[in-house]
């Protein structure tokens, strides 16, 4: 075996593409929630529809949409390899425990909240990147596809949004986790900055799901 | 549950000990009663008394590991209704005391769980993989004789301290037991670090690190996922900081040693 | 037999550089035909299985324990001397050497005593080198401090986790020649005996721990490493498992046993809260070098304490009594353990003693903190008063330790001429398993500086002339006498097994340690003496007849375990207390009633006692016969001890 293939398959260095995987896909979060921003903007969905086909058209982004896949793909894929590791690494359990006096709900259940949002991104993306990339949307009245009116109706079904609502939920407190916990397994902790860094992945992660939790509420309840 | 018994009352208590014959026998938890108690016995001590009564009655005493009885040398190693070393936090299981506990209270012991900690018997297990991993290289390459003078190398004193701080890990695996993934992360980081820290262990550093963690996986521990309870559990206070130093070694270590394999 | 110890000619200064030079070498090339035997993997055995294995020696290490690491020199808290004179402050090899024969009450061989000075700045360098992280200064440099009874600061410490540290830099040393398998290592194995072929030691009879099985292990040469005794009295600071049966069993294949009567008896313990009690916590000497001793002035006021009616805190400086500072202005707290220990037990005799149980002296820290605040005391001390405030529920940065004297250390043990080597060719002793170094006391922080002088820079030396004498054949457990032990060591298992009677080793053993601590403890009188032997003689019978163990041999047994110790502990204790009936003087640990001086303090007869009591063994329930080592004093001028 190469040293490369040493490296990563070790138990550390698959916890590093867990972080690394991690904090790139929370850049995409970034990114997704700005643009869907435009969903705020009242002018019946011109701005979206723009960014939308920007976003499905653009040469670059489509380039960097496979690294979104592949961001995706490893970060699932190690995750299972590792749970399915550590849970060989204990075969017989304790008759009593009680880990909720040394650690928190989310740090021990990150199986289990990105199993949610894997749950949740396979709707989200059959409902909406499926549609608007393969599916035939009408064209609004710039000419783009007119993803904005899917998006609006979609979101006046209670169902989908308790489900994304729910989804946010659960990736605001695996982000609340994983952001300090990537900047930990690369290496980074320090008494001068993790504080900062745990304050900042606190925002971050309440700042970024609020902000999507937002709009399915917002059509909801307003529009 | 917590907190300490003003009233040296006596108590009496039920446990609820597991209980195998050997590493191949399956295992259960059996019911003990144990009575008179009092609140400033050790841990240890209540066990000492549980096992004196089994054996005037003839029954098998309960095995498990213990020693200095004062905290340092790591033997003891019980995970006690549902902690690692029981429920107060930073102390070994010989240093908690029994007015940590309440008349009538019922108290599960169980040994620690990791199939890389095998149970040689009712509590004791072994804990080998530890040595193993130490051997894989735990240690600064110096034989015997020869050495500079002591204060050839100046090391700063916040750096010796903090080389000490990792150094105090007792090697009882409490870290492996509480942590969900059964990881040694924790053992593992404080020794790496402390040699990472210091300058004598500088020479070493690559093939130290990239060497403890391939027997560490050798071993079948699990993988860390920074829960922290490891941390949490520690009678000695180990820091997390040690994991990311770990990590960091590791990274430099692979990236930039001449170690093709 | 006449005791050679083997003490080389000339000056002290040059004995060992000589000597080394004197000495056979095994030819680099022959030395990995050599195998050795260390049992024990403490500082001792650790230090040396790891430095014959760097020579080339092929080593089988042994150790009860599940790992070399839990070797109870881990429990040692205080520090290390060494005479490295980095403060300045007029530190020498000779000072130390100096400090340590009037330390031990001139008790012990000079020559083995300047060597131990002289290698201690070299295990200092090879501890650094190690990765041992010492205390250090602001600037970088090694820190020292001052340390019972020393008047110069050369102790290196580690906060309160020196022997921690020592330890773990052994057994890295020792994990690496396993890893390199030049040691292959023996845990959860217990030795039950020697093996003497044609009167040379060439093996020993195991038990594995987890089995059962009774094992046979050959080699040219067996290191015990295996500690002190201290646990005859049941109650001590060592720890569960420390026993004295792998030197018990030595002594009873030819190796004498040298000065069983001198224990020390620990000043700063935890005193006993219950008779359910296991063992007694140490809090470190270190201590007295801020904390105050001290017990009220009167009985009444004791008395009210001792009832809770009124808390130390509240009693007036003018209605303490400091009695070390009072007694000893020179050494005050500070004077070395013997003297302190007697002086605490003599307060509580005179009824000044406090605690519930009247068995416990102040130790008091308020000054200290007043002076250099409670944060400063904490990173001195912090670990210490964590461990305390733990045991007995009461803050020591609010109110005073309580503390008595407790068995810590043994300085007696097997007897080993210069080159360690025991009565028995080819057998050594090392660390604290030994009688060597100490005499009739020991001096803080010197007990890992001889465990590691031993393993790390004598036994690699003197081990090689023997093995040079003898021809790198290899040897095997076929001899007729691997199957005679191991018949022994079987039998006697099955005895154990086998007697079916009402009480258990614990029971036994906390009999023995009553004893023991009652008629050869602190002060001890000839009448006691004969009492306490014929005690020990009809406990001996009764454990023989009424013990009571469950379970089999071929499992993880561990009250079978116990009872093995503890009936090599009644032998033993009743070979202390022939030592201590022997010994009519009193010196260092070894305070007999009938010999003091007007003041109170032990009284040396030099004349007649300047000696090492050397036991033969001589059949089981025969009288053993008692070889007198002479010592001789050419450098030092013997004093009465005086640290007023």
């Amino acid at each position: 075996m190469s040293w490369i293939s040493k490296t990563f398959s070790s138990s550390i260095g698959r916890k590093i593409i867990m972080a690394l995987t991690g904090l790139f896909l929370c850049s995409f979060l970034v990114v997704h929630l700005i643009g869907n921003l435009q969903l705020f903007k009242d002018d019946g969905g011109a701005a979206f529809n723009i960014y939308s086909h920007f976003m499905g058209t653009n040469p670059l982004i489509r380039t960097l949409e496979w690294g979104l896949v592949l961001g995706f793909g490893f970060h699932i894929y190690e995750a299972l390899i590792l749970t399915r590791r550590n849970q060989a690494a204990r075969g017989i359990g304790y008759v009593e425990s009680r880990p909720s006096q040394n650690s928190s709900w989310q740090s021990r259940n990150m199986g289990l909240l990105g199993t949610i949002i894997l749950v949740f991104l396979l709707v989200h993306l059959y409902n909406f990147f499926w549609r608007a990339r393969f599916g035939d949307l009408d064209p609004d009245i710039n000419n783009n596809d007119d993803l904005y009116t899917l998006v609006v109706s979609s979101f006046h079904q209670w169902w989908y949004v308790l489900l994304y609502v729910l989804a946010q939920v659960a990736l605001c407190y695996h982000l609340i986790h994983g952001f300090r916990s990537a900047f930990q397994t690369v290496g980074l902790n320090h008494r001068k900055y993790t504080p900062a860094i745990k304050i900042f992945g606190y925002v971050f992660s309440v700042v970024v799901c609020a902000g999507f939790a937002a709009m399915p509420l917002y059509f909801y309840f307003f529009k | 549950m917590a907190g300490s018994n003003p009233n040296a009352k006596p108590m009496n208590l039920t446990l609820k000990v597991w209980r195998q014959k050997n590493r191949a026998a399956a295992g259960q938890v059996v019911d003990y009663n144990v009575r008179d108690i009092s609140p400033d016995m050790s841990f240890l001590e209540m066990l000492d008394v549980l096992n004196e009564d089994l054996l005037r009655k003839g029954d098998d005493p309960v095995a498990f590991d213990h020693d200095c009885r004062e905290g340092i040398c790591g033997s003891c190693n019980l995970f006690i209704n549902g902690r690692a070393h029981g429920p107060e936090s930073g102390t070994t299981t010989c240093q908690l005391h029994m007015r940590k506990f309440s008349d009538g209270d019922t108290i599960v012991i169980e040994p620690w769980r990791a199939n890389s900690f095998p149970v040689n018997k009712d509590l004791s297990v072994d804990r080998s993989a530890f040595d193993r991993i130490i051997q894989a290289g735990g240690y600064v390459s110096v034989n015997t004789g020869g050495a500079p003078d002591g204060n050839e190398i100046p090391i700063p004193k916040e750096i010796a301290d903090r080389a000490f701080e990792a150094a105090t890990c007792i090697g009882c695996g409490a870290c492996v037991a509480a942590c969900k993934n059964a990881s040694a992360m924790l053992f593992v980081s404080a020794k790496v670090s402390q040699l990472a820290l210091l300058p004598q262990g500088h020479v070493e550093r690559a093939t130290r690190v990239e060497n403890m963690v391939a027997q560490m996986d050798i071993e079948g521990f699990g993988a860390c996922t920074n829960i922290g309870s490891c941390a949490a559990e520690c009678p000695v206070g180990i820091s997390l900081e040690n994991i990311a130093l770990l990590n960091r070694e590791f990274l430099t270590a692979k990236a930039s040693s001449n170690n093709l394999s | 037999m006449i005791l050679d110890s083997k003490i080389p000619e000339g000056p002290l200064a040059e004995k060992w550089e000589k000597h080394k030079f004197n000495v056979k070498l095994v030819n680099p090339a022959n030395k990995r035909k050599y195998d050795v035997i260390v049992v024990g993997t403490g500082l001792a055995g650790g230090a040396a299985a790891a430095s014959l294995a760097e020579l080339g020696y092929n080593v089988k290490a042994f150790t009860y324990h599940d790992s070399p690491r839990r070797a109870h020199s881990i429990a040692a808290q205080g520090g290390i001397n060494a005479a490295k004179n980095y403060q300045n402050d007029g530190d020498s090899v000779f000072r130390l050497f100096y400090d340590t024969i009037k330390g031990g009450d001139y008790r012990a061989r000079e020559a083995n005593v300047y060597r131990l000075a002289q290698v201690s700045v070299n295990i200092i360098d090879q501890c650094v080198a190690q990765g041992v992280p010492f205390a250090r200064e602001y600037g970088g440099l090694l820190a020292n401090r001052s340390f019972g009874g020393a008047q110069v600061s050369r102790t290196f410490y580690a906060r309160g986790q020196t022997g921690q540290q020592l330890l773990l830099g052994a057994y890295s040393a020792l994990s690496r020649q396993i890893a390199y398998g030049k040691v292959k290592m023996y845990t959860r194995s217990e030795m039950l005996d020697v093996v003497i072929v044609d009167g040379q030691a060439r093996g020993i009879i195991t038990r594995n721990l987890i089995t059962g099985e009774i094992e046979k292990h050959a080699a040219h040469a067996v290191v015990l490493a295996t500690g002190g005794y201290g646990n005859v009295f049941y109650l001590s600071t060592n720890a569960m498992y420390c026993n004295a049966t792998a030197a018990w069993r030595a002594h009873k294949k030819g190796a004498y046993f040298a000065n069983p009567c001198f224990t020390q008896i620990h000043p700063t313990c935890i005193p006993v809260s219950g008779d359910y009690q296991s063992k007694l916590t140490l809090m470190s000497e270190s201590l007295r070098n801020d904390g105050r001793v001290w017990v009220p002035k009167t009985v009444e006021m004791a008395e009210r304490v001792r009832q809770g009616q009124i808390k130390p805190q509240d009693i007036a400086e003018d209605d303490r009594d400091y009695f070390l500072e009072r007694k000893y202005p020179a050494f005050g707290n500070l004077v070395p353990r013997d003297v302190a220990s007697r002086n605490a037990k003599q307060m509580c005799d005179e009824g000044r003693g406090v605690g519930s149980t009247g068995l416990a002296v102040y130790l008091d820290f308020s000054e200290i903190i007043k002076r250099t605040g409670a944060e400063a005391v904490s990173q001195k001390y912090g670990n210490l008063f964590a461990m305390y405030e733990k045991i007995t529920d009461e803050d020591p940065y609010k109110q005073p330790m309580r503390i008595y004297p407790a068995v810590h250390y043994t300085m007696g043990g097997l007897w080993v001429d210069y080159n360690l080597q025991t009565t028995v060719p080819g057998l050594y002793a090392t660390g604290e398993c030994n009688f060597s170094d100490h005499g009739a006391n020991r001096l803080g922080a010197s007990a890992l500086m001889q465990g590691l002088a031993d393993g790390y820079f004598v036994i690699p030396y003197t081990i090689g002339d023997y093995l040079a004498q003898t021809p790198p054949k290899p040897v095997s457990t076929d001899d007729a006498a691997f199957a005679t032990a191991e018949a022994d060591v079987r039998g006697r298992v099955q005895k154990l097994m086998s007697i079916n009677g009402t009480r258990t080793p614990d029971d036994f053993h906390k009999h023995l340690g009553n004893l023991m601590w009652e008629y050869c403890g602190m002060a001890r009188t000839a009448e006691g003496l004969k009492f306490a032997k014929a005690e020990i003689q009809k406990l001996r019978r009764e454990f023989w007849s009424d013990l009571k163990l469950t379970g089999s041999n071929d499992e993880l047994n561990q009250a079978l375990e116990k009872a093995g110790r503890v009936a090599d502990f009644i032998e033993l204790g009743e070979l202390m207390v022939d030592d201590a009936l022997a010994r009519n003087e009193s010196c260092g640990g070894h305070f007999r009633e009938e010999y003091q001086t007007p003041e109170g303090e032990a009284l040396r007869d030099d004349e007649n006692f300047a000696y090492v009591a050397a036991w033969q063994y001589t059949g089981d329930n025969q009288p053993e016969i008692l070889n007198k080592e002479p010592l001789q004093f050419e450098n030092v001028k013997l004093t009465q001890r005086s640290y007023k």
